[in-house]
């Protein structure tokens, strides 16, 4: 599951993370913009209402069920074969993380099994990364611009893509659970992560 | 629409295994151990740039179109770094790798992957500093001659001075920043003494062998654009490259931890991804 946000995510992400049971059974990957220069105490202060783990990953860290994982400043986070991968690729419209590139990867990566959740924003990061998780036949939330601490990000996702579900950011954390309870006995994970390698 | 779009999609992972296949058994270039999400999207930003529609016509033209092939290997090469990126890692080697370096007569140090040179000319201008540059000889290699070109060209965008001159001064330097270049319209070059003692040249890391041995070697943010089978094959010639007690330094989300050489080095500093290795 796949979570963005900028302007207004310091005061939803911990309303999401608390709203989440220990154990929740899939891995969590948030990407909230901020400066490069940012300080790094987020990942502490998202730590602290949540019941999940909070956690900066390394290259390469594995994706675990039960912890959530906040995307490192000035690298952009993308997932692959199970683990992390980071980039200094460009930032992608002026962010680097960018909330487009993570969607992206996870929907390669989960393909229907990904879930993309657009929080609130003032501008349009997330939309190509949520419409290729729709496309590869994930399921998309978008949190309700009319409470939205900013409209413009969550409004754009809605504007161009069909999605699955428009919440108030209070309703959003009980149905990801009722989703991922769903779907840890019915079989949305019943296979694994789709294999592509480019060797021999 | 949306399963035409999932088509799309699942024809370029295979588009992007026959293109990464072809430009391996037709110049040796082996991209394919690369992390599969990041050349992804590089593959296909490049492929828009040349206004292209599929990646089997871009397959096409790399293969037949040496110019092409320039610009592409340029794409995969060219990283959004800046000088002094982590001013931490810099203020670091100065306190605890710079007095290392003091007892050796003389310093061999290799940036793998060095891209367009920001690293390089970062840490020249910390050995002239610490008064060290004149027993050094640093190698700077990349996969592409473009951007070992730019590299050695050391010029870069004034925009970007500001930034540079603030990791510098957090980094520990207490110079002025602009003494160590010349600006001119929108651009700045740096002064040709710091790469008197610089060695640009290519190299390949997925491919080439180790070629000297040295008492530091930096490769920072390189290895992420690989998968975890080419990381280890790249550990063991960077290890087998590093003379005993040398320093090795990686970006600081990057980690030994997932590779198997992570028993043969000791931390320098908790905090910092500097290690000095042991056996």
């Amino acid at each position: 599951m796949v979570v963005g946000t900028s302007i207004g995510g310091l005061k939803a992400l911990p309303v999401l993370l608390s709203g989440l049971s220990a154990g929740f059974p899939v891995p969590i990957v948030l990407v909230q913009h901020r400066g490069k220069d940012s300080e790094s105490g987020l990942c502490e202060f998202l730590n602290q209402g949540s019941k999940l783990p909070v956690s900066e990953p390394e290259d390469k860290e594995p994706l675990l069920p039960g912890h959530a994982y906040l995307a490192p400043r000035d690298y952009h986070l993308l997932i692959a074969d199970g683990s992390f991968a980071l980039s200094t690729d460009p930032p992608v419209i002026f962010a680097r993380p960018s909330i487009d590139v993570l969607f992206e990867s996870a929907a390669d990566e989960y393909e229907d099994r990904a879930i993309g959740v657009i929080l609130t924003g003032a501008n349009q990061d997330g939309t190509r990364g949520l419409a290729r998780i729709k496309s590869r036949g994930g399921l998309a939330l978008v949190e309700d611009p009319v409470t939205a601490a900013r409209a413009e990000m969550p409004q754009a996702a809605i504007t161009r893509i069909h999605v699955d579900w428009i919440l108030p950011l209070p309703e959003i954390a009980p149905r990801l659970e009722k989703l991922c309870d769903v779907a840890t006995a019915g079989g949305l994970t019943a296979h694994g992560p789709k294999a592509v390698h480019y060797g021999t | 629409m949306s399963t035409f779009a999932t088509e799309t999609s699942v024809l370029e992972d295979i588009e992007i295994g026959l293109l990464l296949e072809g430009l391996y058994r037709a110049h040796g270039f082996d991209f394919r151990d690369y992390s599969r999400a990041s050349i992804k999207r590089r593959i296909l930003e490049m492929m828009r740039a040349e206004k292209l529609e599929t990646v089997s016509a871009f397959q096409n033209r790399i293969l037949h179109d040496a110019a092409a092939l320039d610009r592409f290997l340029l794409g995969l090469s060219v990283h959004a770094t800046a000088m002094f990126r982590d001013p931490s890692f810099y203020s670091t080697f100065r306190r605890k790798v710079v007095p290392l370096l003091r007892t050796y007569p003389t310093v061999q140090i290799w940036i793998a992957g060095c891209s367009t040179g920001e690293e390089v000319y970062s840490l020249a201008i910390l050995l002239q500093e610490e008064r060290l540059y004149e027993k050094c000889r640093i190698y700077a290699t990349d996969i592409s001659q473009a951007v070992l070109r730019r590299a050695r060209d050391g010029i870069f965008p004034l925009a970007a001075m500001r930034d540079y001159t603030n990791n510098y001064h957090q980094s520990g330097g207490v110079h002025e920043f602009s003494d160590y270049y010349t600006a001119q319209y929108d651009s700045v070059i740096f002064s040709s003494g710091l790469k008197h003692n610089v060695v640009f040249s290519e190299h390949n890391l997925a491919t080439d062998g180790s070629f000297n041995e040295f008492q530091v070697i930096l490769c920072r943010n390189v290895m992420i654009y690989f998968n975890k089978d080419l990381q280890a094959r790249v550990h063991k010639l960077l290890y087998d490259s590093l003379s005993m007690f040398g320093v090795f330094g990686l970006g600081n989300k990057e980690s030994l931890q997932f590779t198997p050489r992570a028993s043969a080095y000791e931390h320098l500093n908790t905090n910092d991804k500097l290690y000095r290795k042991v056996m």
